[in-house]
């Protein structure tokens, strides 16, 4: 009976305010692929929760991960503009 | 697609009212800041004033005041999904489990009511992510940012997982269950969330199917209808929403299992190693480590001059909690805290303190366990890629007026 009533409050939530519409990433360029892109799968609030802590070069290793371990279809080019507008948003500097 | 749409609405549609008595209201310090700028407390489907980290996939938090208590409530039980792919309560109408692999006599699928006429045990147990406290760790590693929220203790309950795998008969040359789940990645090139558990852990009778928590249909956002149960391992084991099991003479090879949830080989204590999934440099993470958390007064609580109760909870990967202690000055001093009798050694163990009066001023209140087998809480932060197992003792601070 509980999943009844779940299921009903889940159904009566269709016309909500979407929460996944792309959260508020920096402007700049490279924005509008970043948010096309990883979207796909998550939130941009998967990148603003990790920042600002990671460096470009983490930010660019990110970027690998979610084409090659996840599978994420994304091509030199673009992955090269979105490492570039991580690093240039999200990133702290490179420890010397 | 609709699904995700809805959960992630929720989160958006009800932010939780901020002035509950006894709840947490801040976002916890330590966090990233940009972690903090997007956590916030909702409401969901099911679930009451959770820390919200991110919609989708839904990754939510237990605020820490909700373990003033041994058990977990199904509503303050924290969410962790890895892909953005929950099944409805609806997919799961004609939910069977099929089991089979190179290392059974004969493949089966068994239905709920299968399940149902199986024996059924019982556990209390923790329930804790890998990565929990990992938004804590100093310098910050790339994640889900987590508080100390990602856990919670229920009591499941549901045949063993042993007498489950009895209806496919496994042979002796059985090496590792292979484990399988109804949430499916999006995109064709995302590696399923698939885990496995080797014989001796998948054989205990601790590890069980559930099919309830806390006597109620599990959550749908905690695996509805059953998920697997597997007491002292991290919470990546807790496969939901189970539909397949496979019992392989093969180690289990994928990224969730070979590259995922490792951690340096020797750097935390194992009772039983994971031996069919290590290699020389990384092991897999298993079992937890002994760690306590103060759940009252909350970070920034003004308190009572005349004294004030500490409390909290401390478990450990089933050894058992022996001493949990306090400290009022930051870690300079510890005084041994009162513990409330054992409840099972996969439980939270309760403790509590009484201060004597206080001077005003601000005070740093922490706690660490030592477990029955002698194992203490890390002094420093044991460093690893994943920000795993973190047990570094926390700190909230309150005020004497």
């Amino acid at each position: 009976m509980r999943w009844l009533l779940v299921a009903a409050l889940v159904g009566s939530m269709g016309g909500a305010a979407r929460a996944d519409e792309p959260a508020a990433l920096m402007s700049g360029a490279g924005a509008d692929a970043t948010s096309a892109n990883c979207n796909a799968c998550h939130t941009s609030d998967y990148i603003i929760m990790n920042s600002v802590f990671l460096t470009a070069a983490q930010w660019t290793a990110e970027v690998t991960k979610m084409r090659k371990a996840f599978g994420a279809p994304i091509d030199d080019t673009t992955a090269a503009e979105i490492a570039a507008y991580l690093a240039a948003h999200y990133a702290v500097a490179a420890q010397p | 697609m609709r699904r995700r749409h809805v959960i992630a609405g929720a989160g958006a549609a009800l932010v939780a009212s901020p002035s509950m008595a006894g709840e947490s209201t801040r976002i916890p310090g330590g966090l990233p800041d940009g972690t903090r700028s997007i956590a916030r407390f909702v409401n969901l489907p099911g679930k009451r004033r959770m820390l919200r980290l991110t919609d989708r996939p839904p990754n939510y938090a237990s605020p820490v005041n909700v373990f003033s208590d041994v058990v977990t409530p199904n509503d303050r039980f924290f969410v962790r999904y890895h892909l953005d792919s929950v099944p409805a309560a609806s997919d799961m109408e004609n939910w069977s489990l099929s089991i089979g692999g190179d290392a059974v006599q004969r493949p089966v699928t068994l239905k709920l009511s299968d399940l149902l006429d199986l024996p059924q045990a019982q556990v209390l147990a923790v329930c804790q992510c890998a990565g929990n406290r990992r938004g804590l760790v100093e310098p910050h590693v790339p994640g889900v940012e987590w508080t100390d929220g990602a856990m919670g203790c229920a009591v499941w309950r549901g045949p063993a997982l042993r007498d489950v795998l009895k209806a496919a008969g496994v042979k002796p040359e059985a090496l590792e269950v292979w484990l399988g789940g109804a949430d499916k990645p999006l995109m064709e090139g995302t590696p399923a969330f698939r885990k496995s558990l080797p014989m001796e852990k998948a054989l205990d009778g601790d590890t069980i199917v559930a099919l309830s928590m806390n006597n109620a249909p599990l959550p749908l956002l905690n695996g509805y209808p059953a998920r697997l149960i597997v007491p002292g391992w991290t919470g990546t084991y807790w496969m939901k929403h189970l539909t397949s099991i496979e019992v392989s003479t093969q180690p289990l090879k994928n990224f969730w299992m070979q590259t995922a949830y490792r951690v340096p080989a020797g750097l935390f204590p194992v009772d039983k190693p994971f031996v069919s999934q290590a290699t020389e440099t990384t092991v897999p993470i298993t079992e937890l480590v002994v760690n306590s958390v103060i759940a009252a007064p909350l970070d920034g609580e003004e308190v009572e001059r005349s004294g004030f109760t500490i409390s909290g909870v401390a478990w450990d990967r089933g050894a058992g909690i022996t001493r949990v202690e306090v400290s009022l000055d930051g870690g300079r001093n510890w005084l041994g805290a009162l513990l409330e009798g054992p409840l099972g050694p996969y439980a939270y163990r309760r403790f509590s303190f009484q201060t004597g009066s206080m001077r005003p001023g601000s005070y740093r209140l922490m706690c660490r366990a030592v477990s029955q087998s002698g194992e203490k809480q890390a002094e420093r932060m044991k460093v690893n890629p994943g920000g795993y197992h973190n047990n570094v003792p926390g700190a909230v601070t309150v005020v004497v007026s």
